[in-house]
């Protein structure tokens, strides 16, 4: 597959993007300048992005806890983005959702969600709403390998499988659900041979090659657009941060994992490879990249300077937006 | 007007509103047959892009019927028996109830869920219990209770067409009654009580089976010039509280009728309201008459028992009438 230099620097623009807003939004829940909890996904960028360049802007997605990189790859603006989570006003959900819930119907974000499993219930009938309606649009689920143990993975797989639904089921194996290592509570090693209980494709992908991931999810969105059914692709990643930030405290001085395995995975960084592969490849320079990156600096800061100066929202509003 | 059954009520407002928006479709559990009636022949009218028979899995296809909607279409979604939602009820009160507020007002959640729930005889605890109680103390949802043919059509066209998630809870016993209903357009309003019957010595506010109970109650002690009101809230979200305490500011008593369970329940729910905004209305404590704390049991005799009954309707209102 052939891909413009366009569609690249786009994705390599999206994947610094996520790692920018993941760094700032782990140091400013560091510092306690944000309420709740925060999971970022420094190192899964390649997934989040790969997906999303894959899709058109009337194609939907469901996303989940993790879900800030799925958002900007989808097209999330960071301002509002950054406002949701500071509880501000200006905020995508004006602060009612925060950090595990940001939406933006207009970019076909069906939500970050955090109940574990949710959103692929949620996407499969996102599907069957585009194939009542009469409309070509696919929607695709993001889940962990943890979601894959719940049951609505199940029940989901098989009801877009019975249907031919057109939705792209992604699971990002991190190879961690919170702080309990995948292999000891799921009984495969690979999440995607779980397709062939349903009779679908189920597909390993690098997640930490955005090309790969961009391909693979290529294939499968066009298979669900010409109405062949859902695809189920396993992109094998790793989580650099702690489940949460500020997970130590809920460790209580234990631990689940070595260093040496976290350093392990950094050298296989999605941003290092795919500049080393544009390198490599010819395909664009370094000063294009380093313009790319400049530009996101100053996206995140002015950001981040947005969400600081917008108003928390005034407590008359509380009851607001719970019908309609 | 024509007299159609309980069932044959949601027949016709399911078709009528199917007729209306080709965006509105139906999917649940045994729907192409149409389990007691409800969906028969709906597949021949509206085919099966429209009229989906579901696997039988709660929490994938009420899910589904979720993002059904945030994609722009109004899924009618049926589970069959109320106490099934326990299999969905992240589906419902997780992510229905709640994705409109949480994205700040970005989603509509037009969904009908329709089951069937109460005693309805020997169909023992997983498949009679009341449960829209469970559901009371989940903000963004609508809760819906008819209690005869003519309120089943209406209030489950007003259902289709609102646009939050709405429950239809619909008393397997009442399947079968029959009742004037008008043909075509004919609109229930979700919020609005009914005055079943008006009275001046007690108010008896009945849910759902509970009506026709409280309705020949009144008739009985009607001859002993014990004048009962009978009111339906036909909704328990939006409750009409107005008409709940215009009636007791008259009577100044009150007896809250419902086959749910005693603690917690919709029966405790109103005393509450009625406690608080009425307490100077009334000259009688506040009684409910509820199904017993047990699970529904499932031999006749044990059944009956634990259901509340014409018998403790009676036996309320002459507690706080003093006769």
């Amino acid at each position: 597959m052939d891909i413009s230099k366009d569609k690249l620097l786009e994705m390599y623009r999206t994947m610094q993007k996520i790692r920018y807003f993941e760094s700032k939004a782990r140091d400013l829940a560091m510092a306690a300048e944000l309420p709740g909890f925060v999971h970022v996904s420094i190192g899964e960028e390649a997934s989040a992005t790969g997906v999303c360049a894959a899709l058109r802007k009337t194609d939907r997605i469901t996303s989940n806890h993790r879900g800030h990189g799925h958002l900007i790859a989808k097209g999330g603006r960071l301002d509002r983005m950054m406002a949701e989570i500071f509880g501000k006003r200006t905020g995508y959900c004006k602060g009612k959702g925060g950090s595990m819930h940001i939406v933006d119907y207009s970019l076909g974000i069906l939500g970050a969600n955090g109940i574990v499993g949710a959103g692929l219930p949620i996407a499969t009938g996102s599907a069957l709403g585009a194939v009542i309606a009469g409309k070509d649009d696919v929607t695709v689920a993001f889940f962990g390998d943890g979601a894959s143990n719940e049951g609505t993975f199940h029940e989901s797989l098989n009801l877009a499988a019975v249907w031919k639904l057109p939705v792209v089921f992604v699971c990002e194996n991190n190879g961690f659900g919170e702080f309990t290592p995948m292999d000891t509570v799921t009984s495969v090693k690979d999440i995607a041979v779980r397709a062939k209980a349903y009779d679908i494709p189920g597909q390993i992908v690098d997640g930490n090659d955005v090309l790969e991931v961009f391909r693979y999810t290529s294939e499968a969105v066009a298979r669900a657009r010409a109405g062949e059914g859902p695809t189920l692709l396993e992109c094998k990643t790793y989580r650099w941060e702690g489940h949460v930030v500020g997970e130590q405290a809920f460790l209580g001085g234990g631990s689940y994992r070595e260093q040496s395995e976290v350093e392990k995975w950094k050298l296989k960084c999605p941003l290092i490879r795919f500049e080393k592969w544009c390198a490599e490849s010819g395909k664009i320079s370094s000063a294009e990249l380093k313009k790319i990156i400049a530009e996101t600096e100053k996206e995140l800061a002015d950001a981040v300077e947005f969400a600081r100066s917008s108003e928390l929202p005034a407590p008359s509003e509380v009851t607001d937006d719970v019908y309609a | 007007m024509p007299q159609i059954s309980f069932i044959q009520a949601i027949n016709q407002a399911i078709a009528e509103e199917m007729e209306r928006d080709p965006l509105t479709f139906l999917m649940g559990e045994d729907v192409v047959l149409g389990a007691f009636g409800a969906t028969k022949g709906l597949i021949d009218k509206f085919g099966a892009k429209r009229v989906r028979n579901t696997p039988i899995s709660e929490a994938g296809f009420v899910g589904a019927a979720v993002g059904a909607a945030m994609a722009g279409t109004r899924p009618i979604c049926e589970v069959e028996f109320a106490s099934f939602f326990y299999c969905a009820f992240d589906q419902i009160c997780n992510q229905a109830a709640k994705l409109r507020y949480m994205s700040g007002g970005q989603a509509t959640m037009p969904i009908t869920f329709r089951a069937v729930y109460g005693a309805m005889g020997g169909a023992a605890a997983q498949h009679s219990e009341t449960v829209y109680a469970q559901f009371l103390s989940v903000p963004g949802l609508k809760l819906v209770v008819p209690s005869d043919a003519s309120d089943m059509k209406g209030l489950l066209k007003s259902a289709i067409r609102d646009n939050n998630p709405v429950i239809v809870f619909e008393h397997g016993a009442l399947g079968w009654s029959r009742g004037d209903v008008p043909d075509g357009e004919h609109l229930v309003p979700l919020g609005k009580a009914a005055v079943k019957r008006p009275g001046d010595n007690v108010t008896v506010v009945a849910i759902g089976a509970m009506v026709a109970k409280a309705m020949s109650v009144a008739e009985k002690l009607e001859k002993e010039k014990i004048s009962v009101e009978v009111i339906d809230p036909r909704t328990l979200v939006p409750l009409d509280e107005n008409a709940i305490l215009a009636s007791v500011e008259k009577t100044n008593r009150i007896v809250i009728a419902d086959e749910g369970h005693l603690r917690g329940g919709a029966a405790a729910d109103i005393a509450a309201i009625v406690a608080d905004k009425g307490f100077d209305f009334l000259d009688a404590p506040i009684r409910r008459v509820t199904s017993l704390d047990v699970p529904i049991p499932f031999s006749p005799p044990l059944e009956k028992a634990a259901i509340a009954d014409e018998a403790r309707i009676e036996a309320a209102i002459r507690d706080v009438v003093g006769r």
